[in-house]
């Protein structure tokens, strides 16, 4: 589709024929994205990359480390999801002490899910208070999409309040399973550490009916934001693509433990209730010269055709329906909206984000009633083995964990597949559909900018640039020729303040 | 010998053959230790426990107890020695509590805390030093070894057996372990042995007992090392009764001897028993 702006032609480049926007590794600005686009003489995009540098060295550094200190080390990896680090290494580590998930006790199971519910919860509600705030105009350029969306938002006054106090609750819910809100324990080799109390139990069921209704509030909004405008909603950043995620047995959503699924562009069912612990025959990833990042892709359709998006979008997607009502007729009315088996708005990436929302607070009162929650029959025991391969739903998609250890229980490989990892094809796409669709023939503009970042926001991306508020983010272009002489500079600093300087 | 002493303005009285630290201890007042434990003989490598006796510097943990002895502890000046102590140790070691399973039973953490160390102070030095995880049950984690000894003087006294030695000198001292191989294996060390517990932070490790304990069931989660290190008992009696105390012409602030650095120094942890 867009694969050809990815490496412009180098004749051109040669002959100096192209412009280089670019964000050069070395001069990235701290916490910055940063987005590299290759004009020609015309300004046509030739060619659109977004650098990512966050994961480097981490495998590495687990090396040589004892197989127990996984789970909590693990969680220094990403300041916005550490439960779901905590989690996936949690289920490796299970294999290698020789406990399969289906034989964790029923309480570290639901203790688990329980835990993971209040992170969803609380990333997706993160995600969510961006979204609210009136900031979510930046980056659309026509006035009748501002005009319909401050009339939306003036229906939800409360609305980033609300949002404040979703993410305030999944956070209590982490608190109270691992002990902390953010770099708990909880999660140990065979099981988990503590149950809840049935005093913890009942804080935690104190507010919970009201999650449910503020989590159905932000699912509306963001319906109505989105349908309020559907040409722009359903074309923005648009890439058609295949669907990663696991699926429970039956097929329905399922974000803690479950089968791969991936679905085609038309819905046509790839692979299906695959087991995890084979993905490395499943999914290569590709290592390109440009950036840190691999690039996953499906083994058996190859290095171009073979990538594929996860995440909410990815898992709303894929599944056959969701077991908690609510979020259920939500799903419904998404995939009615567009008339196709898959939808392949970038921006839906919201709306579904909102049903899984509304699923993990639905979820989450479930599980409150369960007396499980407070049995100690917590750790299984078993053989000890020396690999393990532990995969979650991560709130930004499937994330994997992969270790082996030596007879000494030390760590001697690890592998670890980030969803940010896993959409970074799709994100390069979406990145360059909008460059290729909305900026080519302008210079370095503010639009231009505010355009990447809800083209790279939508896939919720963690890095550290993506925490800040909409309109907020901190992106670095520099528009270089050729012969890597530098044109123009344009910063947006999180302050906001735009810094352009044309050399 | 008994009698009473004088610590920081509290009388404490000892018995026979008590050291300061042992009869501050017992009588509810903590004074910071690392290299010393209950039970142990006196050893005195740390310094930790550096407190004015009468006006001359020695290590608490050390020196007996001698009636009429006027001790300060809780001054400034010994405070801000202690802190850039432990400073030092975080520097020349690999301490990272965030991920290390010995966090919140930790007693180098628990005397950081209590120190009040916000920073490290000194530059990092990086140390390279190798885990030894050949054995079936037991972790060395060097790098987070602080040379107290106590590792030693337990499998040597304790056990009845010298698996460990400290070797070398300054930046090259490093913890040694008696066996052929230089490895834990191949040393008589069992997961029983006191000295296979004793370590004050996690540089000798039991395997696979990592984050057994939930946080809120750990040692220091609830009560810092100052109120941990002393009875139970005696805190309450204490809390209850007040402390007894001796002139009080003898605080560190009242014309203690040393100010030396007070203008430059960092608040004094506010210790929560004795006084
Ligand atoms: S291993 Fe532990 S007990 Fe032994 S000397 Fe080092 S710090 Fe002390
Ligand atoms: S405790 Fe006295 S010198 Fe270490």
């Amino acid at each position: 589709m867009y694969e050809h702006l990815e490496t412009a032609d180098p004749a051109l480049v040669e002959s100096g024929k192209l412009k280089r926007v670019a964000v050069d590794p070395v001069s990235r600005v701290e916490g910055h994205g940063k987005v590299t686009l290759l004009l020609d003489e015309n300004n046509k995009v030739q060619q659109a990359r977004l650098h990512i540098v966050e994961f480097r060295g981490f495998e590495k550094f687990i090396q040589g480390r004892p197989y127990w200190e996984l789970p909590v080390m693990v969680q220094r990896l990403c300041g916005i999801c550490p439960v779901s680090h905590h989690l996936a290494a949690a289920k490796a580590i299970d294999q290698l002490v020789g406990v399969d998930p289906v034989n964790l006790p029923p309480a570290a199971d639901k203790l688990r899910r329980l835990l993971h519910f209040g992170q969803v919860l609380q990333s997706h509600a993160l995600h969510f208070f961006h979204l609210s705030s009136p900031d979510l105009l930046f980056g659309f350029e026509s006035e009748i999409g501002k005009r319909s969306i401050v009339a939306v938002l003036t229906d939800y006054p409360d609305i980033g309040l609300q949002g404040v106090k979703l993410r305030k609750y999944g956070q209590e819910v982490i608190r109270m399973v691992s002990g902390k809100r953010i770099h708990g324990t909880g999660a140990i080799p065979g099981g988990m550490n503590k149950a809840l109390t049935k005093a913890e139990c009942d804080y935690l069921k104190q507010d919970i009916a009201q999650i449910v209704i503020w989590a159905e509030a932000a699912l509306q909004l963001v319906t109505k934001v989105h349908t309020s405008n559907l040409p722009y909603y359903d074309d923005f950043a648009t890439i058609r693509s295949k669907y990663l995620s696991l699926t429970k047995p039956n097929g329905a959503l399922e974000l803690y433990h479950g089968g791969i699924r991936v679905k085609g562009e038309q819905g046509e069912t790839l692979v299906d209730h695959y087991d995890y612990c084979t993905y490395p025959e499943l999914i290569r990833e590709e290592v390109r010269s440009w950036t840190y990042m691999k690039f996953p892709y499906l083994t058996s359709l190859g290095k171009t055709d073979g990538w594929y998006r996860v995440g909410p979008l990815a898992r709303i997607n894929n599944c056959d329906f969701i077991d908690t009502p609510l979020a259920e007729s939500a799903r419904v009315e998404f995939k009615r909206h567009s008339g196709e088996a898959m939808v392949h708005s970038t921006l839906a990436f919201h709306w579904t984000r909102m049903i899984e929302l509304l699923h993990c607070a639905e979820s989450i009162q479930a599980l409150l009633d369960d007396p499980d929650l407070l049995s100690n029959d917590l750790v299984a025991k078993g053989e000890k083995r020396h690999e393990g391969i532990g995969v979650i739903e991560a709130p930004r998609g499937t994330l994997f964990h992969h270790y082996q250890i030596d007879e000494n229980d030390i760590v001697t490989k690890a592998n670890l597949i980030v969803s940010t990892t896993s959409n970074n094809t799709a994100m390069n796409e979406s990145v360059r559909q909008v460059a290729a669709e909305y900026l080519s023939g302008r210079e370095l503009s503010e639009p231009l900018l505010n355009n990447l970042e809800v083209a790279i926001r939508a896939y919720d991306p963690c890095l550290s640039c993506a925490t800040h508020a909409v309109g907020k983010m901190p992106l670095q272009l520099e528009l270089i020729d050729a012969e890597g002489k530098l044109v123009d500079t344009l910063i947006r600093h999180s302050s906001g303040e735009f810094i352009h300087s044309s050399a | 010998m008994s009698g009473t002493l004088c610590i920081d303005g509290i009388a404490v009285p000892f018995s026979d053959g008590q050291t300061i630290i042992e009869a501050a201890r017992t009588a509810g007042v903590y004074i910071p230790y690392l290299c010393h434990r209950p039970g142990y003989a006196p050893y005195g490598s740390c310094k930790l426990c550096t407190v004015k006796v009468n006006g001359r510097t020695n290590t608490a943990c050390t020196l007996p107890a001698a009636d009429g002895q006027t001790v300060i502890s809780n001054s400034p000046d010994l405070q801000h020695d202690r802190q850039r102590i432990t400073q030092m140790l975080f520097v020349e070691g690999n301490h990272f509590c965030p991920s290390c399973e010995k966090s919140g039973n930790c007693q180098l953490q628990a005397v950081a805390y209590h120190q009040n160390m916000l920073d490290n102070h000194y530059p990092h030095f990086y140390a390279q030093r190798e885990l030894d995880a050949s054995h079936p049950d037991i972790l060395i984690d060097h790098d987070r070894c602080i040379f107290c000894n106590l590792c030693v003087r337990a499998s040597k006294e304790k056990d009845g057996k010298e698996v460990f030695g400290i070797a070398g000198r300054g930046i090259h001292k490093r913890l040694i372990v008696n066996s052929p191989t230089g490895k834990l294996k191949d040393s008589d060390i069992s997961v029983d042995d006191e000295a296979a517990h004793v370590c004050p932070t996690g540089a000798i490790l039991v395997k696979r007992s990592a984050y057994l304990a939930p946080i809120g069931e750990r040692i220091y989660d609830h009560h810092p090392i100052s109120e941990v290190a002393c009875e139970r008992a005696v805190l309450e009696a204490g809390a209850a009764t007040g402390y007894p105390s001796c002139d009080q012409t003898k605080l560190p602030q009242n014309g203690g001897p040393d100010s030396h650095y007070a203008a430059t120094m960092p608040p004094a942890p506010d210790i929560k028993h004795g006084r």
